[in-house]
């Protein structure tokens, strides 16, 4: 199955279906996304602040960190459930969409550095210049998810 | 001719409005940053509202969550009313016509009222009903209606794109 089989497969789903052809579907998983990407932005952030040494300075990083997990993982989990139903209703629009591709490729390296390098480091409750860098890249990737995905809508 | 239809055509005939409506660029690129100071400032602030119902950072007295979080919160509030203002200045006419962003206007002015009664009534003795995992009820029911306030003027935001009703 080539690239452009997929899309196709998915545009012709019954839940595709059924999105694409609902007055207000297409909209409601647009303000879910909406608000889980406010979620997950808090959620990410109180983290990397306190990594870069900012925001909530008496908290551990590593109590932060196992605070606020149960949160990110529920905001993905709902940004990647109302995401997956705006891509198959649409899915024959974001092939060959540069934007889409980009926000795909940068969402994948996020959730990696996130549950990967970003993860050992905090449960390490590492600070100083190296947990400064674990933070800003942090931020810096999720803001490059965010604005390729909104660029997917100009495209 | 009654006053406003006249001063909204007249901001929507100001260069800095047809500027932003008919460049490529800039109305795009304002509305990203408008999207990412959400991810700030709402992100922040459900984070806040969270602490206050009871569900997150239990172990961090409410007052400390809120000394620290309430710099970023307002520089994200202060990012998306600028932006905010950017985009209405672009399209005022069709703005003004929306029953989204009139329901936005609307929860903006009761989640403006929401914060003033907080830190008029609960905010200045937090440090002592603050300290608890489990704040009072009254003090979770401040974190409820402000998480429910915010979400929803950022659903009524996104639902502006919609005309429906026109």
């Amino acid at each position: 199955m080539t690239v452009f089989e997929f899309f196709n497969w998915c545009h012709e789903t019954a839940i595709a279906v059924a999105i694409r052809e609902s007055l207000w579907l297409f909209p409601a998983l647009q303000a879910l996304h909406l608000v889980a990407l406010a979620a997950l932005g808090g959620a990410v952030l109180v983290v990397d602040l306190r990594l870069l040494g900012l925001g909530l300075k008496g908290v551990p990083v590593k109590t932060l960190a196992r605070d606020m997990s149960p949160w990110m993982t529920r905001s993905l989990v709902l940004i990647i459930v109302t995401g997956v139903g705006m891509f198959v209703s649409e899915s024959l629009r974001y092939y060959g969409n540069a934007a889409f591709t980009a926000k795909m490729a940068a969402f994948v390296v996020a959730l990696a550095f996130t549950y990967g390098i970003r993860r050992r480091w905090t449960s390490a409750d590492v600070t100083g210049s190296g947990g400064r860098v674990v933070g800003a890249t942090s931020i810096l990737l999720w803001t490059a998810v965010a604005g390729a995905g909104r660029a997917v809508g100009f495209w | 001719m009654s006053v406003v239809p006249v001063v909204l055509e007249w901001v929507e005939a100001t260069s800095i409005s047809t500027h932003i409506r008919e460049s490529i660029w800039t109305y795009p690129v304002i509305e990203s940053i408008h999207v990412l100071g959400l991810g700030l400032f709402l992100g922040l602030t459900m984070v806040m509202d969270l602490r206050l119902i009871g569900v997150v950072l239990r172990n961090t007295p409410v007052g400390d969550v809120m000394g620290r979080l309430l710099p970023w919160i307002r520089w994200g509030g202060a990012l998306m009313a600028v932006t905010g203002v950017l985009l209405t200045i672009a399209t005022p006419v069709s703005f003004a016509a929306n029953p989204f962003f009139a329901a936005k206007l609307g929860l903006l002015a009761l989640a403006g009222v929401n914060v003033w009664i907080f830190h008029t009534t609960l905010g200045p003795s937090v440090g002592t009903w603050g300290i608890h995992a489990l704040p009072p009820l009254w003090a979770r029911r401040a974190g409820a209606t402000s998480l429910v306030l915010w979400v929803s003027i950022a659903v009524a935001g996104r639902l502006i794109a919609y005309n429906w009703f026109q």
